[in-house]
């Protein structure tokens, strides 16, 4: 789906749900955290998870691995990273928080990799410090140890996994990411979140597969409610609480060749990555819990050359196993999500890429007679186009890009402009914008006053 | 002896046969210069120079595997080095001959392997001024060629064949190129635009024998018109190291073993 603060063929709780999801665990973070062994089922030990004070625990483990790797015999050891500035001002409004500001940061990375034999050790460690309030944002980023076999290999730790073929929209890409990055003008790669997970990858002859086991439930980064404005069906119920699923996900992925085209299979057994929410009561609201509802998804994506570009075909069936009536409407519909791109370069040094996408709920009729009255419908399909405009500059070293977004059924609206610069080989800097627009209650609509202006200034070495 | 020059026609006849055409000429220069081995391996250091003397550097390991014969298709496999903000990025291309080539870039930041569209060889490799065709070859069928004399570059003869584009749509007019009758390296080449002004050079600087194979390790390309220029370096070249095909995966694209890409 286009990255999205919430699901939108879903009722409007869970359209607002996941922004909010991330308010109650900011506002209310004094409380749930001495609730948490009550509610919270899992105890949060995973690093990510503890929020934001656990800068101390990251540069352990990351001196930690620093310290062990030379110890592996024969290691041929690396280390590059970067420092960096990122800000993005509002050009629209003040934030709900009185801030100008979505993003004020000063970050440095530090990126080891160390490669003895069939293993290999990778540890990205971010040092980071938020001028907005969330001050030390340290965090381990990637940390995994890799074992390659003859016709298998192994991954365990902290990584990225990306999955299917979208650009910026998400058919079998189920695994987390970080919407607030996006729409605070972060670099592009920190909208994937690691996740902690045990990855075997098996390369027989006849296809190739890739297993994603992950001991623990990690969740999707949505946008702070402090920092963006976001659609709230019900904003005088401040009693919130967020329930996380206590057991983790599986996903395996099966990719060949056919013909010349890269085909592949995806199946996920989980939870959707960002929250729904469920009031106590309908007509009295006093409290407000997210969840995170079971789901799988059994999709298919192939892609190739196809005239003078390449072609992407991607499809995904949503089983909304928490509520396969669709009866529910704290629960999202399932759905089957469509996508078709095409990738062309006309001339030299110019991209571009064209997406149509399509979200279809299973049971509408369900969902219309679940929708509490008073709160905005759906339709029952979604369709969506994106663009995007790459074009290179100055022997590559000037890029000018553009991303556009517009969904025909509901009128939201995305705009990404960016003109990137590398000054020299070791240091580039990027400006660009946000623009939102839509419904109120739309994914991108609800962020009309969050537009934004960014800048990113990063030194590598 | 009134037809002496009959005699002397049918006595040069054999060397008339003997004599390479333009085509023929082309075929061995690409054999030589983008199939020797059954693969290639280097260390590729390219230095962009602009034309106030400012450099960037891009610097990969490149692989090279042959699925059949010279003049056959191809696999490359592609690790960057520098700059910083494309390390251990990969790229890997399929090259057929007559067809576009198949491109696949693995951007490891967000862990995402990705065809990119190809249609376009005439382009630019990594922002350099050398183009993917310049690298990896164009197809001899494109061109009519045709060996306009013999000639010497420094110390090496030559021959010095003409190739004019067959089809409307390249975006150059013709090129003229040096060809070592001994090794059949080109040892220059000028490329014309189609208002028939030399506009790209490049040279062959330093050739060295790797494995008994004669090898342009030094090479550059200049954009005349611009005065920007391309230096390549190749160090670390091998031959014959017996890449497997696999490879030339997604897989390894993802995951480059350390042993091909050092």
């Amino acid at each position: 789906m286009p990255i999205k603060t919430s699901r939108s063929k879903q009722a409007p709780f869970t359209i607002a749900s996941s922004p909010l999801g991330e308010r109650i665990e900011e506002r209310a973070a004094p409380c749930t955290r001495k609730e948490r062994p009550r509610r919270e089922r899992r105890q949060s030990h995973s690093l990510w998870r503890d929020g934001r004070g656990l800068g101390r625990g990251v540069v352990a483990a990351f001196c930690f691995i620093v310290l062990l790797a030379p110890l592996a015999a024969r290691a041929e050891v690396t280390l590059s990273g970067f420092v960096q500035q990122n800000t993005a001002f509002n050009t629209e409004a003040a934030n709900p928080d009185d801030r100008r500001y979505k993003w004020l940061e000063e970050r440095a990375q530090l990126k080891l990799d160390a490669t003895g034999g069939a293993w290999r050790l990778l540890a990205k460690g971010d040092f980071a410090y938020d001028h907005l309030g969330r001050k030390d944002e340290s965090e381990l980023r990637e940390g995994y140890i890799d074992y390659t076999g003859g016709n298998w290999d192994l991954r365990l730790g902290r990584q990225v996994i990306t999955w299917g073929l979208g650009d910026l929209v998400f058919v079998n890409d189920v695994f987390p990411k970080d919407h607030e990055a996006l729409f605070a003008g972060r670099p592009l790669e920190y909208l994937k979140r690691g996740v902690d997970a045990v990855r075997l990858g098996a390369y027989p002859d006849f296809a190739s597969f890739e297993l994603v086991v992950a001991p623990d439930f990690s969740e999707s980064r949505t946008p702070d409610a402090r920092r963006f404005w976001l659609y709230d069906p019900m904003p005088g119920v401040t009693n919130r609480e967020t329930v996380k699923p206590g057991q983790g996900d599986v996903g395996l992925r099966i990719y060949r060749d056919v013909a010349g085209y890269d085909a592949a299979l995806y199946l996920y057994s989980g939870f959707q990555r960002t929250p729904s929410m469920r009031p106590d009561s309908m007509t009295v609201p006093t409290k407000i819990t997210y969840f995170y509802p079971k789901l799988s998804v059994y999709g298919a994506s192939v892609s190739g050359r196809a005239g003078e570009g390449v072609l992407s075909l991607e499809a995904a069936y949503y089983d909304s196993r928490q509520d396969r009536a669709g009866s529910d409407f704290a629960v999202p519909n399932s759905q089957t999500r469509l996508l078709a791109g095409y990738q062309i370069q006309p001339v030299e040094d110019l991209s571009l890429g064209f997406q149509y996408y399509a979200e279809h709920m299973h049971d509408y009729d369900a969902y219309l007679a679940a929708q509490p009255a008073g709160f905005p419908v759906d339709k029952r399909w979604s369709h969506t186009v994106t663009a995007r405009l790459t074009q290179f500059y100055l022997h590559q070293t000037l890029r000018l890009s553009v991303y556009a977004s517009y969904n025909a059924s509901n009128g939201d609206h995305f705009i990404n402009p960016e003109v990137r610069y590398s000054f020299t080989d070791q240091v580039w800097g990027a400006v660009g914008a946000n623009f939102f627009g839509g419904k109120p209650w739309g994914q991108f609509g609800q962020l009309s006053r969050d537009d934004n202006v960014y800048l990113q200034m990063r030194y590598e070495f | 002896m009134k037809r002496w020059w009959i005699w002397m026609i049918a006595g040069l006849l054999p060397l008339q046969a003997l004599a390479l055409s333009g085509e023929e000429v082309m075929k061995k220069s690409q054999a030589a210069f983008l199939y020797p081995g059954k693969d290639f391996k280097a260390r590729v250091v390219m230095k962009l120079i602009n034309k106030d003397g400012q450099e960037r550097l891009r610097e990969m390991t490149m692989l090279r595997k042959n699925v059949g014969e010279a003049g056959g298709e191809q696999k490359y496999f592609m690790y960057f080095f520098q700059p910083a903000d494309v390390k251990d990025m990969t790229f890997m291309i399929y090259k057929y001959p007559a067809k576009d080539d198949d491109r696949w870039m693995f951007i490891p930041a967000i862990n995402m392997v990705k065809r990119i569209a190809a249609q376009d060889k005439r382009s630019s490799f990594v922002g350099s001024d050398f183009t993917y065709e310049d690298v990896s070859g164009r197809d001899i069928e494109d061109d009519n060629h045709v060996v306009e004399r013999e000639e010497k570059v420094g110390s090496r003869d030559c021959y010095v064949v003409k190739s004019t584009p067959k089809g409307a749509d390249a975006d150059f007019g013709h090129k003229v190129t040096w060809v070592d009758k001994a090794n059949f390296l080109p040892l220059k080449e000028e490329q014309y635009d189609r208002k028939g002004a030399r506009y790209k050079q490049f040279t062959a600087d330093e050739v060295a024998d790797v494995k008994g194979i004669p090898t342009a390790v030094k090479r550059t390309m200049k954009n005349l018109q611009t005065g920007h220029r391309t230096e390549v370096a190749y160090v670390k070249t091998d031959y014959d190291l017996g890449i497997e095909d696999s490879l030339f995966s997604e897989r390894f694209l993802r995951q480059p073993p350390r042993k091909w890409v050092d």
